[in-house]
């Protein structure tokens, strides 16, 4: 037996003891979601509470499992029993379950959200199955298997969990296989354009010349998208696995993992995954006696969003500007240093052991004609369930909205898909299926996951400001076309929001987002006038009040609002004069309030007091034009 | 830095042109920016012009150039915090410390800065103060939230 197998089968051991652990086991979800909303506290006050009542019990800190908007999750699993999860946990909350738990035996169904069992046992009786939770019935769990389940940290709960196996196959079946194995698999790149993932391989694996380059793409750009960045954060060793394998399918013997520096915790991840992976013998020389060899390197990205884009990239890596180049060549053809070089997307990558080791057949049971498989998408925005989902590609926008996201609160607006580069689709386009063609036949892209919600309170052309003041400020000046037509553009939407519009802007924009689309050298600026088209087509009405009445409907548009205070109404009671950062609020006690307009920043924080507040009044009104 | 200090730092690295990045977040690590000097000492060390390092450098936005305040505030700008209020919540801080993006207040107690997404969108909006994730901010509670840091 090879040390790689024995190695495998103590990590199998491993992972059986914790799955029949005599002791109690807590599992806290610890990705950037998870300690953000306070895991490390609720990790402290677990273990204090283990230790104030002399209890054992394993801690295991695990990634995201999916429903960020439960953060913090803390799972416990009794000895033979299912595991159970509980949401939104402080650190009070926290002592109190294992307290109760642990102590006395009594699960506290009302504060638990579901249990992981087959079947229920007497300890989770009146708790539902997890899996059963509206957000995640109609989800699969390719990419994201593992994500929430393992410790990211072990490779031994990866390789328990066949890990690597996919790789093993991989060296067995030989390059050509491989390629010809995720050609029937129908899988296409998820960073966004949807390429095929073997046409790429096969371009680069012909290419002549000795050394080739393969890389990891986890720039991840798109503002509010976390998808790629969580799946490195829960199951590192499922993008390496990928990396790996498609280096080998290319006849790569270097990789780079290319990743924001400031992703802290993925990249300490990535890390401590790489060492791992030297340790058994996953890298260097002659790996498990394939007779390949390969060496990964992390390199740190420090921003810049153009960054994401290959050529850029590339660029970044060679330690110039970021800056993209017109191609052909291609860089499966002429990539780092010359060199014939493949990047992939951090899921398409954590995609591809999923493939190798079931078979293409088993993955084309997912998804539709011409897009199988599955994505993965932050959903995120005006949503009541936010979080990192996974389905089939072709459900409707419709089932992740509302089926798994359960709707806005307010009445629904639209939603952006694609970040920056994508575009902002309404009501009408529900039902239209998630897929690459699809969502490019509505002016949108499907891009590599992130999906916005918008509500009544989302104002569309604010948001077409937002995603082109981005675009326009992380145009790298390369070429004229993005660098001015984006300047320019900003320029009108600003004209517009500021209810200072001028004749036909409503057309010049048109006109000069579709040059700034058909002119630009790199992606960036070709898909940048994209939130600005789809708006216009879309939601042209709100354009029109604009321009037209001046009037925002949203209430957004600060400088097309006025707050007023009603003095029929306010009562004195200074809650606003304190929550006011601009001081633009004054009065004394019990006296009617005056609000001093060219300080007021309209930031509704005076909305909000006096309006929730029960010792308030309701007495701040936020008047429009119409209103008005 | 100190003299040795960079010979410490640049020890680990080989001196190629490819390495320009991990040694400017290496630096901007130890210092909390990338001084004049910094610049002229990887000069030497990569025997790379300064002008084309400091063109290297000011692409990327992670890169600063003055120095930090003993605080820093960085309010997301993403567009899940975005359509969450983030713009209200950036005018606000930038109100409450009296200084624009950018900026360091006088005294050099905090410093204010945006980012693009701090990764934890369904807690939007997002304000990060130094290493703690403020989640959920709303501007009613913003005075609250700096004054643990006065
Ligand atoms: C402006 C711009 C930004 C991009 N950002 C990313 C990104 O953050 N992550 C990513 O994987 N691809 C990004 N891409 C797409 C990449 O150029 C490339 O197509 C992709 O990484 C290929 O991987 P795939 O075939 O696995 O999808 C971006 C493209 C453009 C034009
Ligand atoms: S958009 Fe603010 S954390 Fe992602």
């Amino acid at each position: 037996m090879n040390s790689f197998e024995k190695r495998r089968q103590e990590a199998q051991k491993k992972w059986d003891a914790l799955q029949n652990s005599r002791v109690p086991v807590i599992y806290v979800g610890s990705a950037t979601c998870g300690l953000a909303a306070g895991a490390a506290g609720v990790l402290k006050a677990v273990e204090q509470t283990l230790k104030r009542n002399r209890l054992k019990a394993k801690v295991v800190p695990v990634g995201c499992i999916g429903p960020c908007y439960l953060e913090p999750l803390m799972d416990i699993t009794m000895p033979g029993e299912p595991r159970i999860s509980y949401a939104n946990v402080t650190p009070e909350k926290a002592q109190k379950i294992v307290e109760s738990l642990l102590i006395e035996g009594k699960p506290l169904a009302d504060l638990a959200v579901g249990h992981f069992g087959d079947n229920g046992s007497d300890l989770t009786t009146g708790i539902p199955k997890f899996f059963d939770m509206p957000m995640l019935k109609p989800q699969v769990r390719v990419v994201l298997r593992n994500a929430g389940y393992i410790d990211p940290d072990d490779i031994d709960h990866y390789l328990a969990n066949d890990g690597y196996a996919g790789l093993v196959k991989a060296f067995k079946m030989g390059p050509e296989a491989v390629i010809e194995e995720i050609k029937e698999a129908g899988l296409r790149g998820r960073g966004g354009a949807g390429f095929p993932a073997f046409k790429k391989w096969e371009i680069c694996r012909g290419a002549p010349g000795e050394q080739k380059y393969m890389v990891c793409n986890s720039s991840e750009g798109d503002p509010g998208a976390f998808m790629n960045r969580s799946l490195i954060e829960s199951d590192p060793h499922s993008v390496l696995e990928g990396l790996l394998t498609a280096a080998f399918a290319i006849g790569a013997s270097f990789g780079y993992i290319y990743i924001n520096t400031d992703y802290r915790l993925a990249v300490a991840r990535l890390r401590k995954a790489v060492t791992q992976m030297k340790e058994v013998g996953l890298l260097g020389k002659n790996i498990l006696g394939s007779g390949f060899d390969f060496e990964i390197k992390i390199k740190e990205g420090a921003g810049a969003f153009v960054c994401g884009e290959e050529t850029a990239q590339i660029a970044c890596i060679e330690g110039r500007r970021g800056m993209p180049k017109a191609r052909p060549p291609f860089p499966a053809i002429s990539g780092i240093h010359g060199k014939p070089t493949i990047i992939n997307n951090v899921e398409t990558l954590g995609t591809i052991p999923n493939i190798l080791r079931n078979g293409a057949a088993w993955y084309t049971q997912y998804g539709i004609e011409g897009n199988r498989g599955t994505k993965t998408f932050s959903l995120v925005g005006k949503v009541k369930r936010g979080g990192l989902i996974e389905v089939p590609l072709g459900v409707k926008l419709r089932t992740i909205i509302y089926d798994i996201g359960g709707g806005s609160w307010k009445k629904f607006k639209g939603v952006q898909t694609g970040g920056p580069s994508g575009g902002c689709l309404s009501e009408e386009h529900l039902d239209i299926p998630v897929e690459y063609e699809s969502m490019n036949a509505a002016g949108s892209i499907m891009g590599s996951g992130g999906l916005i919600v918008m509500d009544e309170d989302t104002c569309a052309v604010d948001l077409a400001l937002y995603f082109l003041r981005f675009t326009q400020k992380e145009s790298c000046g390369k070429c004229s076309p993005c660098r001015v037509g984006t300047w320019h553009m900003v320029t009108i939407l600003e004209r517009i929001v500021s209810g200072q519009s001028q004749s036909g802007d409503l057309t010049k924009l048109q006109t000069l987002a579709e040059t700034v689309q058909h002119a630009s050298l790199c992606g960036l600026g070709q898909t940048a006038p994209n939130p600005v088209l789809t708006t216009l087509r879309y939601f042209r009405s709100e354009y029109l009040e604009h321009v037209n009445e001046k009037h925002c409907r949203a209430g957004v548009c600060k400088e097309l609002i006025d707050y007023e205070i009603d003095p029929q109404k306010c009562n004195g009671c200074q809650l606003c004069v304190d929550v006011c950062p601009t001081d633009a609020i004054s009065g004394a006690k019990a006296e009617l309030h005056e609000l001093d307009l060219s300080r007021c920043i309209r930031c509704k924080a005076c909305y909000e007091v006096c309006r929730y507040n029960p010792l308030a009044g309701n007495a701040i009104v936020i008047k429009t034009r119409r209103s008005a | 830095m100190k003299e040795k200090e960079y010979e410490k730092l640049f020890s680990g690295f080989k001196g190629i042109e490819d390495d320009i990045l991990a040694i400017f977040l290496r630096v901007q690590k130890k210092d909390g920016y990338i001084s004049e000097e910094a610049i002229r000492r990887v000069s030497r060390f990569l025997k790379i012009s300064e002008n084309r390092l400091y063109g290297v450098a000011t692409f990327y936005p992670k890169f600063r150039f003055t120095k930090p305040g003993r605080n820093t505030v960085k309010v997301c700008m993403g567009t899940a915090c975005h359509v969450h209020g983030g713009q209200s919540l950036s005018d606000a801080v930038g109100w409450q410390l009296g200084i624009s993006l950018g900026q360091t207040t006088d005294d050099g107690h905090f410093d204010f800065q945006r980012v693009t997404c701090l990764g934890c969108c369904t807690l939007a909006p997002v304000v990060q103060i130094n290493d703690d994730i403020h989640d959920r901010v709303l501007v009613t509670g913003l005075k609250e939230t700096l004054k643990q840091y006065e």
